[in-house]
C-alpha cells in the first residue's frame, strides 16, 4: 500500500490531493448525493414545489411493467454483447496465437474499432443497415429477409447488440491474445508430444488457463453494455421502436432530460449507481485472486 | 509455432483474413460513401468501391456551414477537450498518486476511498445532477465545462499508484539523503520513471476524451462549441429530407482519424499499457 520510508512534510500531500479530491467532490460526490437526495422527491411539472416522498419514487419503479422490462432488456443486451463480442474475440485470438506472420498486421486492423467513438460506430452500422439504401439491406433482400429495424424491433435489437459488440471486440481481443501468450509454451508442447492436435489443446490446455482473463472480460463487456452503449442507441434507435431497445442508461437519460421526470430519473441513476458499485466489487474481488501458473 | 502443420496454418491465415476483412468492412463502406457525389448515394446498390468525388466532397465539407458548425472549428473543439481531458486526468492522477504513496498524512485513507468512489460513478449514472453543477457554475459551453467534470479518474491514480509501488525505495532515500525535496525526487526520478505508464495512459485517455458524447451533447447548446463527434447526430437528424450520407460519412472519417491514428501508432506502448494497467 504504501513505501517502507516516506516524507513527513505538513502540508504538501494535501497540496497534491487537493485538485482530484476538489473535483471529485464537486463534480462527484455532491451530484451523487444530489442524485440520492432527489430520488426522495416528488416535484411538480414545473419544478417550483417538491415533497418527500420517501420511497415512493422505488415503488413506482418497481410496480412499473416498462421499467422492469427495460431491466430485463438491458440484461439481454449486455450478455449478448459480451458473448457475441467475447466469442468471436476469443475465436481470432486463438488463431491469431497459432500464426507468427502477419500477426501484427491483423492486430493492427483489429484495434481499430476501439478507437471508434460508439455514436460514430452505430451510424457505420446504420448506414449498413439502412432499411432503403443500406447495402446488407440489399444483400439481405436478394437472400429473401426483409429489413427495416425501423419497424420490427427484434431486428432493431439485433442492430445495436451488432455495432455494440464490434466495437467492443478490439478489447477483448487483445486481453485474450495477452492471456495467451502468459501461458508457458511447454506445456503446450508437452500436450502436442502427447498427441494433441490444436483443437483438442486449445479446449483442454489453453481454454482452461485464460479462464480469469475470460471472467475479468465478462465483468468488463457488461459494464461497457450497461454505460458505454448509450451513443450507439441514441445513434441507431433512439430507444425504438415503441422502447424495444430502451436500456437502463437510456431511460435515465430521456425520463429525465426529455420527460423531465426527475425524481423518476434520479431513482433509476441510484439503482444503477447500486448496480455499478455492485459490478466494481465483483471486479475487484477477482483481481485480488488472480490465478497464477 | 508448436508443430507444423502447413495446412491448419493456412485455413488460420484464410479465416484471420476473412475475420478481418469483415471487422473492417464498416469502415471500408464509410469510406467508399465519403468518395461518392450525393446522388450515387440515393441509388441501391449502393457503391462497394471509391469514387472519385472524394477531394470535391472534402472541399464542400469545409467550406459549406450548412450542417451545423463548421467542421474545423468542431474538430478544434474536440481536440482541446481530448487534450484538456487526457493531460488533465493524467496531472492530477500523478501527483495524488505521488502524495499517497510517498507521504504519511492524516486523512491519507480516506482521500484514497474518496478518489476510489470516482470509479463506480459514471457519467451516465449521474448526469441530471451533474449537468445542474456545471450549470450553477456558469461552465456551460465552455471548455472547462466540456472537460473538468470529467477530469478526475480513479483507473489512473491507481495505475501510478501500481507503478510508483514498483520504484525502489533506495532511490527516493539517496535522494533525501543527497538534500533533495519531495518535488525535486517527483520531478526528477518518479516522471522520468513512469514515462511508459503516461505515454500508455495519454492514449487511453486521448480516445476517451475525444469519443465524448453525451456529456457535450447535454452542455453546448452554442453550435460553434458543438464537438464533431456529436455533430455526426445533428446531421443524421438534419430535417425531414434523406440525410446527406457523402458528408455524414466523410464527417465521420474526420471524427475517427485522430483517435485511430493514435491508437494505430502508439499500437505498441497502448496494448501493453492496457494490458497491464487493468488486469
Amino acid at each position: 500500500m504504501q513505501k517502507r520510508v516516506h516524507y513527513n512534510t505538513s502540508y504538501l500531500p494535501y497540496l497534491l490531493v487537493a485538485p482530484q479530491i476538489i473535483i471529485t467532490l464537486v463534480f462527484f460526490i455532491w451530484p451523487a448525493m444530489q442524485a440520492l437526495y432527489q430520488s426522495f422527491l416528488l416535484e411538480d411539472a414545473f419544478g417550483l414545489s417538491s415533497e418527500f416522498v420517501w420511497f415512493d419514487n422505488f415503488v413506482e419503479l418497481y410496480d412499473n411493467p416498462n421499467y422492469l422490462s427495460s431491466f430485463i432488456r438491458t440484461a439481454f443486451f449486455s450478455f449478448a454483447v459480451a458473448g457475441l463480442s467475447m466469442g468471436v474475440a476469443l475465436f481470432f485470438a486463438a488463431l491469431a496465437d497459432r500464426v507468427v506472420k502477419g500477426a501484427q498486421g491483423y492486430r493492427t486492423l483489429l484495434i481499430i474499432p476501439y478507437a471508434v467513438a460508439p455514436v460514430l460506430a452505430g451510424t457505420l452500422w446504420l448506414f449498413l443497415f439502412n432499411p432503403t439504401l443500406g447495402i446488407m439491406t440489399y444483400f439481405l433482400d436478394m437472400i429473401g429477409i426483409n429489413w427495416n429495424h425501423k419497424l420490427d424491433s427484434s431486428q432493431a435489437m439485433g442492430l445495436v447488440i451488432l455495432a455494440a459488440a464490434w466495437k467492443q471486440i478490439s478489447y477483448n481481443f487483445l486481453f485474450f491474445v495477452a492471456a495467451m501468450h502468459s501461458i508457458p509454451k511447454s506445456l503446450i508442447e508437452a500436450a502436442a508430444i502427447d498427441g494433441a492436435g490444436p483443437a483438442h489443446r486449445f479446449r483442454t490446455i489453453i481454454f482452461p488457463l485464460i479462464s480469469p482473463t475470460t471472467f475479468f472480460l465478462l465483468v468488463v463487456n457488461i459494464i461497457y453494455a450497461f454505460f458505454d452503449t448509450f451513443g450507439i442507441i441514441h445513434a441507431v434507435t433512439a430507444g425504438g421502436p415503441g422502447n424495444s431497445t430502451e436500456i437502463l442508461v437510456y431511460k435515465v437519460f430521456n425520463d429525465g432530460f426529455v420527460g423531465l421526470d426527475l425524481g423518476g430519473s434520479a431513482a433509476q441513476s441510484v439503482i444503477l449507481m447500486f448496480i455499478v458499485i455492485a459490478l466494481t466489487v465483483i471486479q475487484f474481488k477477482y483481481i485480488e485472486r488472480k490465478v497464477e501458473y | 509455432m508448436v508443430e507444423n502443420r502447413p495446412m491448419t496454418t493456412f485455413i488460420s491465415h484464410s479465416v484471420l483474413i476473412i475475420g478481418v476483412a469483415l471487422i473492417v468492412f464498416p469502415i471500408w463502406i464509410m469510406l467508399v460513401a465519403s468518395s461518392h457525389d450525393a446522388l450515387r448515394l440515393t441509388q441501391v446498390p449502393l457503391p462497394l468501391l471509391p469514387g472519385d468525388q472524394f477531394w470535391e466532397n472534402i472541399k464542400l465539407l469545409f467550406s459549406s456551414k450548412t450542417f451545423g458548425a463548421p467542421i474545423h472549428l468542431s474538430l478544434l473543439n474536440s481536440l482541446a477537450m481530448a487534450m484538456m481531458i487526457s493531460l488533465g486526468k493524467i496531472s492530477i492522477s500523478v501527483i495524488s498518486a505521488f502524495a499517497i504513496v510517498y507521504f504519511k498524512f492524516r486523512f491519507r485513507m480516506f482521500f484514497f476511498w474518496m478518489i476510489f468512489v470516482t470509479l463506480m460513478l459514471p457519467v451516465e449514472v449521474r448526469i441530471l445532477p451533474t449537468y445542474e453543477v456545471v450549470a450553477s457554475l456558469g461552465m456551460l459551453d465552455s471548455y472547462l465545462g466540456l472537460s473538468v467534470p470529467l477530469i478526475a479518474s480513479a483507473t489512473a491514480t491507481f495505475m501510478f499508484r501500481q507503478t510508483f509501488l514498483t520504484i525502489s525505495d533506495e532511490l527516493m532515500e539517496a535522494s533525501r539523503i543527497d538534500g533533495a525535496s519531495p518535488m525535486r525526487f517527483f520531478f526528477d526520478v518518479v516522471i522520468p520513471m513512469s514515462r511508459t505508464n503516461i505515454a500508455a495512459l495519454f492514449v487511453i485517455l486521448f480516445i476517451y476524451g475525444w469519443n465524448q458524447y453525451l456529456w457535450p451533447l447535454l452542455i453546448t447548446t452554442d453550435p460553434d462549441m458543438y464537438t464533431v463527434v456529436m455533430s455526426i447526430k445533428q446531421m443524421l437528424e438534419s430535417g425531414e429530407s434523406e440525410p446527406m450520407w457523402h458528408m455524414i460519412m466523410l464527417t465521420a472519417l474526420f471524427a475517427m482519424l485522430p483517435p485511430v491514428l493514435v491508437v494505430v501508432f502508439m499500437q505498441k506502448i497502448f496494448v501493453k499499457g492496457l494490458t497491464d494497467s487493468e488486469k
